[in-house]
């Protein structure tokens, strides 16, 4: 992986960018020194490490809009962060970069039961969204697997999904309004408590957009009262392709759980070593969670069970408590920390048609072997979204490298097979340069046009999302 | 100019010289007049259809219809229960899919399943230069690129012309119910949707109509569906918490109310109808203003109170623009003027007019998918 060289012009001018931006920001918002600058060196996708020129922390949304100002007149780059999970490196710092993290904005602003939203900060954790408004029985639906740490922000540039997006929708069904600061300083309010936007959709565009478009610091967030309960059961298979068959079958029979997850033998033995949920040693097992009354679950779950053992499973168990439940849960859960305990990995995140499942994850195997390389498979079966688990050592020379290229690999096969490169976790840096697998010259030109619309300078996460050679005249 | 082919949209568009009218069915003439050359779609067939991955992908000028019955035949549908304007408007015609995306057309259960734009997963299109584009795909997560499906959805083939689509259909459920209350005010009518939408129990339509709109006195209805059993379960729950007394409706009975609400059936005669997007438990207070302002208007309220149908009084010079505009001035949303004579919609603001910085990214983008300003030219303002 590459990143553009740093612009000379930008680096001798490193002294006059901090002075103008502390005269902008209360004390202590703007972190020039080399140590305290390692923590904003890379995000979630830390096999990549670029510290910034220096990093700015804002407490509101005029603080934001006065270091866009000034970086906008410098021509700096702003490379946004909310909590820095990110796994495909969207908050990865260039060398001339001014890193603008959103975590001290984490406050709530409105909480409003009776049109069902949030107004938070958008630094604040997605979980932490939630909390605010759980003992009134309400939630925030998307769950991204980071939820404890990540921000809303970050969901917000990323589109991000979770477990049980199935049914409730990825961040941009959820999103009512943002407010937003743009690459010139400008605040632009964009929807609201109301649905649907009265002109273009420029909130849907702007969702997903991967900190290129502005600076997102405030969100309207449809919150949702939560279900009387829910349960999953696991099922587990012989065969990852009787598995998908199973998943097939349940969404053709017009049962809609709130999640299906799906995990492979590599990923069970590893949660197992690492939890001991007691899982069962087999192919391939489904966990499928569904919400309701009591009444309401034991109904959906005798339909579910009944079709799980037209495909032979080796083992069914439905949870009967919460205690039951969470074992169940724990092992996907903890799925990723467990892989990280056998080696390195990178985790991928294609989508493909579910139909293609059983093809996908037998071409998954293949390609490992051809690298030499294991991949797990742990991802959300019921709308394809996949997370291969590519296992490498970080400290033996070109495996980090031979990882890239199993991984842009197993990316072409998804968009092959009708898929695409990245159900949530975003291009970033990591899938940049595979961008022209799935998109033709014109629909990439015709998406940084948008890109010129609201950053004219390219200033904002000017190295993400295109190839670089595509965007190279753009960022000059 | 009638179209059959992506490859001669693209050409038509590289070779006009003045501007466009896109149509898709005809059933939809909202908007600004646009004086232009009649650009008629016929791409038509699906393309795609895989019932266990809840995914069609159909060309932009398959006919509505012919959708919804395929999918019923696997049991499925498409769930943002897009309206038919022809019932309001009195348009002829066949509503194509296309033209449902275009508009971004949803009904009642927008509120529990999302808008077409939420279902829209990918699309192919022709922007104004004559490039032919595709964004999104056909999986239901996505975040490869910007979101270029969520622009087309709702720019009223302002920035482009859609060829194709991809969307995510979902299970017709088992069955459906609707709880009725007659003769509460609005007030009391919209509480009591937002007392239902904000309980566990899964409401996919929350409709108040005025007295008069469907009858003397007002109705408050709120839908349940899914499987027979938990129908049931919520129907007993919902009455013993909130809906008590209301009556119960069931199956066909129920499906007519919402069809009703869906297309603002009860507006077919009105000449001016008025759409307000707008935060809920508003709608109330923008009504009482409006009848203060002199508007003589009934309502009719969707989406548990935040999609606001009135037909003001005709007589009204501007069709009750200046009222309307400032009750959204003072609470937020949008309005759009979607039935009205010709010659009403050309003097004024149909769509909510937009300042500053949302002004001027919208003029960007036009300038860019359009630079010529050859397709659907001033529609939108």
């Amino acid at each position: 992986m590459q990143m553009p060289e740093p612009r000379a012009d930008i680096l001798t001018g490193r002294a006059r960018i901090v002075e103008r931006l502390r005269a902008a920001l209360p004390p202590g918002a703007v972190i020039d020194d080399a140590i305290e600058l390692k923590v904003y060196e890379c995000d979630g996708l830390a096999a990549y490490r670029c510290p910034p020129m220096c990093a700015v922390l804002p407490g509101s949304t005029a603080e934001v809009s006065a270091v866009m100002r000034i970086c906008n007149e410098e021509g700096v780059p702003v490379v946004p962060r909310g909590s820095g999970t990110s796994l495909s490196g969207g908050a990865l710092p260039t060398a001339d970069s001014v890193l603008l993290g959103v975590a001290r904005l984490n406050g709530v602003l409105e909480v409003d039961y009776d049109n069902r939203f949030i107004r938070v900060e958008a630094g604040r954790t997605n979980l932490s969204v939630t909390g605010a408004v759980e003992q009134d029985g309400f939630f925030y639906a998307p769950d991204p697997s980071s939820q404890l740490a990540c921000a809303i922000a970050g969901n917000i540039a990323m589109n991000s999904g979770g477990a049980h997006c199935l049914k409730y929708g990825v961040t941009t069904n959820n999103l009512l309004g943002v407010t937003m600061v743009m690459a010139d300083g400008e605040v632009v309010e964009i929807g609201g408590a109301h649905l649907d936007a009265g002109g273009l959709d420029l909130l849907g565009l702007v969702c997903g957009s991967e900190g290129q478009l502005g600076v997102v610091t405030e969100a309207t967030l449809r919150i949702l009262a939560k279900p009387e309960g829910a349960r999953p059961v696991l099922v587990g298979f012989d065969s990852s392709e009787v598995a998908g068959q199973c998943v097939s079958d349940i969404i053709k029979a017009g049962i809609v759980p709130v999640a299906i997850e799906f995990m492979d033998r590599l990923t069970i033995r590893a949660a197992e070593a690492h939890v001991a949920a007691g899982y069962p040693d087999c192919e391939a097992l489904l966990i499928i969670e569904v919400e309701g009354s009591a009444g309401e679950i034991d109904d959906q779950l005798g339909r579910i069970i009944a079709i799980a053992k037209a495909h032979d499973p080796v083992e069914i168990r439905e949870s009967g408590s919460a205690a039951e439940s969470e074992r169940i849960w724990k092992g996907r859960k903890t799925a990723f920390g467990a892989m990280g305990q056998i080696n390195d990995y990178m985790c991928l995140d294609g989508t493909i048609p579910v139909s293609e499942l059983p093809f996908v994850l037998r071409r998954i195997g293949e390609l490992g072997a051809e690298y030499g390389l294991d991949v797990g498979n742990v991802f959300h079966a019921g709308d394809g979204n996949m997370h291969p688990l590519i296992l490498y050592d970080a400290n033996k020379p070109g495996d980090l490298e031979k990882a890239e290229a199993l991984g842009a690999d197993i990316l072409r096969l998804c968009v092959e097979v009708g898929g695409c490169l990245t159900g949530e976790h975003g291009v970033g840096v990591e899938k940049r340069e595979i961008m022209t697998a799935q998109y033709g010259a014109d629909d990439l030109e015709i998406q940084m046009q948008v890109k010129d619309v609201f950053d004219p300078q390219w200033i904002l996460n000017p190295a993400k999302v295109f190839p670089l050679e595509v965007s190279a005249g753009r960022r000059s | 100019m009638k179209i059959t082919s992506e490859q001669e949209l693209a050409e038509a568009i590289r070779g006009a010289n003045g501007p466009f009218r896109v149509r898709g069915g005809g059933t939809r003439d909202i908007g600004k007049p646009v004086v232009g050359e009649a650009l008629e779609l016929g791409m038509s067939g699906i393309e795609l259809y895989e019932p266990a991955a809840l995914t069609l992908v159909v060309r932009a000028g398959t006919p509505l219809a012919e959708i919804e019955a395929v999918l019923a035949g696997e049991g499925q549908r498409l769930a943002f229960e897009p309206m038919d304007h022809r019932v309001m408007l009195g348009t002829k015609g066949e509503p194509t899919i296309g033209g449902v995306v275009a508009a971004n057309v949803s009904g009642p259960r927008r509120i529990q399943a999302g808008a077409a734009r939420d279902f829209a997963i990918g699309a192919r299109f022709v922007d104004g230069s004559g490039r032919i584009i595709k964004n999104g795909g056909r999986v239901m997560k996505n975040v490869t690129g910007y979101d270029l499906v969520k622009l087309m959805a709702g720019s009223w083939g302002t920035l482009g012309v859609l060829t194709e689509v991809s969307l995510k259909v979902l299970a017709m459920p088992e069955t459906e119910a609707t709880l009725v209350a007659r003769g509460k005010d609005a007030r009391h009518g919209i509480a009591a949707l937002a007392a239902a939408l904000g309980s566990p129990w899964d409401i996919t339509g929350a409709a108040h109509l005025d007295p008069g709109v469907a009858g003397p006195e007002s109705e408050t209805r709120v839908r349940i569906e899914g499987l027979a059993a938990s129908v049931d379960y919520r129907i007993g729950a919902l009455q013993r918490e909130i809906c008590a007394g209301w009556e119960v409706l069931r199956g066909d009975e129920s499906a007519a109310l919402w069809r009703q609400v869906r297309d603002v059936a009860p507006f077919a005669d009105a000449p001016v109808v008025w759409r307000l997007s707008v935060k809920p438990s508003a709608t109330p207070a923008i009504s009482q203003a409006l009848g203060q302002a002199g508007l003589g208007h009934a309502a009719l309220y969707d989406w548990g109170g935040g999609l606001m149908w009135i037909a003001p009084d005709p007589e009204h010079d501007d069709g009750g623009a200046e009222a309307i505009r400032a009750q959204i001035a003072a609470h937020g949303g949008h309005a759009t003027l979607v039935k009205a004579p010709a010659d009403l919609r050309a003097r004024i603001d149909v769509f909510q007019p937009q300042t500053g910085a949302v002004a001027a990214l919208s003029r960007g983008l036009k300038q860019k998918f359009d630079p010529r300003g050859i397709l659907n030219p001033g529609l939108m303002g």
